[in-house]
């Protein structure tokens, strides 16, 4: 069996599930935030009861991020709502907006919390739930309708997906990041490539990776309609959750030689920086192929590039540099934001480093990612051409129709917002990259 | 299944996403209170760039302005229909919109879940690309009991592909109903 299989077979109580079976899981963990926590709570109301409980609160997590420094009023009511079901139902792991306890987009939260956990099953009310799959968790996307369902009874069914497998062999050259090799394989599989199949990455490109770097690809799995991401656990996972929770988690992997629907290789060094073109997520170009078009907004933030680690590649870039064009930092979470303050490059906080630069600097929350009321925080109003580390450039997905977005690593962001052009990151990268990227080829 | 569906057809190209469905702004209205739930409807498919809402020609609102119920009834679409996010919303919109199923080539899986466990609307699923075959505003209707669709205005039919696994969780009107009706719940 595939990992998935595994994890979907102890789910279920069974020894071996085959690709392609239905089979009832019981749930490690549910999530849900602020736009979908509201409807699934009423569903949950509506067929469980009015005075219905959990099936077990210490399995409930509920993070606010989405719409949360608006004056919308509909959007704070949601707020509201959540902070009254959390109290109502006693549950611990609510991080209410205006607290101590508020952290932002809810995928980074999970791992800094202690939510991801190898072997496990993880079901959150949104498409980006398949990040946590970087930890060896078996982690998809539903509706309020099925988190209403698992809400009242702790299960829901799934078809076991077959597995594609992505190896990446080689040492991942330095100018080149995560970003870079899900857009690869998204442009090459097509937004629909991975519809109802898990998608796993594998290669000692892949595991030489962080968890920060592995989330990444796990992240943008759904861009390819994959319903699962995952990574076999090793001692980096192991490290990172133990650190976090003590939580006993029991690691599967795959079984020696399982069946794959397809593997599929890239040899690392051949690997060149990539953007997404408007409006799909597989409209793939190296940067090289669209060097020079011209851009009105960079943006680095959400759940795939809002991360620590993609701040500091960023930095890298911008320090000593001026931004050319209007350019947004939106940390995921407070802990990246207060890491921005307390992470040095060269010197000098991170946090400097893009203020020095002339960025905007943004509280945490998923913002204009996905567009949002019409006050976020770096949200697209007109007709700008905007360069983002984020996961979607659907037509209006960043809140205006009539805007272009282009996807592209932190790296490739943060060279494209000091000359307002799409930039090939090898440019601005210190010298010492450059000699070991040289190295790698 | 034997339900027919008759009514307009309203046509979209391919990968149409969650947030050409009901875009992020309008996700912050109730879908119980009676008067809010009203706005999915209005906004249901208005994040579709103009030339591609009501093909072949474009230039056609789902729903109209100012109105909560759309005319149409049967949504055209291509290859992976509904991808992006999980929101529900986008779904119930179509529901909330009048609309009763969506004929795609395919689906993102999400959305096909959520149309499914919510109950809100058929997804068929057809052989042949249909996008060149019907036209918004064409009268058609589906026959789940011989899985085919027919374009009333052209005369011409097509097969839809059966609704395999889910047909039960159809048929109960959602998980809930098939929860309740196999003694899950």
């Amino acid at each position: 069996m595939t990992l998935t299989e595994k994890i979907l077979a102890k789910a279920s109580g069974r020894t071996r599930v085959d690709a392609g079976e239905t089979v009832w899981v019981n749930v490690d963990i549910l999530m849900t935030h602020d736009v979908c926590g509201p409807p699934t709570i009423g569903i949950f109301k509506r067929e469980f009861g009015e005075d219905a409980r959990v099936w077990d609160k210490n399995k409930v997590v509920i993070i606010p991020d989405h719409y949360i420094f608006t004056n919308d009023k509909y959007a704070n009511r949601n707020i509201d709502i959540l902070r009254a079901f959390a109290a109502d139902q006693d549950l611990p792991h609510y991080y209410d907006v205006g607290t101590e306890r508020y952290k932002g987009v809810c995928h980074v939260a999970m791992p800094e919390e202690g939510f991801t956990r190898p072997g496990d099953v993880l079901f959150g009310t949104d498409s980006h739930t398949c990040t946590a799959g970087a930890f060896g968790q078996f982690a998809t996307g539903i509706g309020n309708t099925d988190a209403g369902f698992i809400l009242g009874t702790g299960k829901l069914w799934v078809k076991v997906p077959e597995t594609m497998k992505f190896i990446f062999e080689g040492e991942i050259p330095p100018y080149i990041m995560a970003k870079d090799l899900i857009l690869q394989i998204i442009g090459d599989i097509g937004v629909d490539g991975a519809t109802y199949r898990a998608m796993e990455f594998a290669g000692d490109g892949v595991m030489r990776m962080d968890m920060e770097g592995r989330m990444t690809l796990t992240n943008m799995v759904i861009e390819g309609g994959g319903k699962n991401g995952v990574i076999e656990p090793d001692e980096v996972t192991f490290d990172y959750v133990r650190q976090r929770t003590d939580y006993d988690f029991t690691p599967l992997y795959n079984d020696p030689n399982p069946k794959y629907h397809s593997v599929r290789r890239y040899k690392s060094a051949d690997l060149q920086p990539m953007v997404a073109k408007p409006h799909s997520p597989d409209n793939k170009a190296t940067v090289t192929e669209v060097r020079g078009t011209r851009l009105t907004r960079a943006y680095i933030g959400s759940c795939t590039g809002g991360k620590i680690t993609d701040f500091e590649a960023a930095a890298k870039i911008l320090k000593d540099h001026q931004v050319g064009v209007e350019t947004y930092v939106v940390p995921a979470t407070t802990l990246v934001r207060e890491q921005l303050k307390t992470t040095y490059y060269d010197g000098e906080t991170l946090w400097n480093i893009f203020e020095q630069a002339g960025a905007h600097m943004g509280e945490a929350s998923c913002a204009a990612c996905l567009g949002g009321p019409s006050d976020t925080f770096g949200r697209l109003q007109s007709e700008e051409i905007c360069i983002s580390t984020t996961n979607r450039n659907f037509p209006g997905r960043m809140g205006s129709k009539k805007a272009q977005v282009y996807l592209a690593s932190p790296y490739t962001v943060a060279a494209s917002a000091i000359t307002g052009k799409i930039t090939d990151p090898r440019e601005y990268l210190p010298v010492e990259e450059d000699i070991s990227a040289g190295g790698a080829s | 299944m034997d339900k027919t569906i008759k009514g307009k057809a309203f046509v979209v190209g391919n990968d149409i996403d969650t947030d050409q469905i009901i875009p992020a702004e309008h996700l912050v209205y109730s879908l119980d209170d009676p008067e809010e739930r009203r706005f999915y409807g209005r906004y249901s498919l208005s994040g579709v760039p103009e030339k591609e809402s009501g093909l072949p020609h474009g230039g056609i609102p789902f729903t109209a302005p100012d109105k909560f119920k759309s005319e149409f009834k049967v949504i055209i679409g291509g290859k992976n229909f509904g991808c992006g996010s999980s929101r529900e919303h986008a779904p119930f919109s179509l529901m909330e919109a009048g609309a009763e199923a969506v004929v795609a080539t395919g689906y993102a899986r999400i959305f096909y879940r959520n149309a499914v466990d919510g109950g809100f609307i058929i997804p068929y699923e057809s052989h042949d690309d249909l996008i060149g075959n019907i036209s918004t505003g064409d009268e058609v209707e589906i026959d789940g009991e011989l899985n085919i669709i027919k374009n009333l205005t052209t005369g011409k039919s097509y097969p839809l592909k059966k609704l395999g696994d889910v047909i039960d969780i159809v048929e109960a009107g959602g998980i809930f109903k098939y929860a309740a009706k196999h003694g899950m719940i």
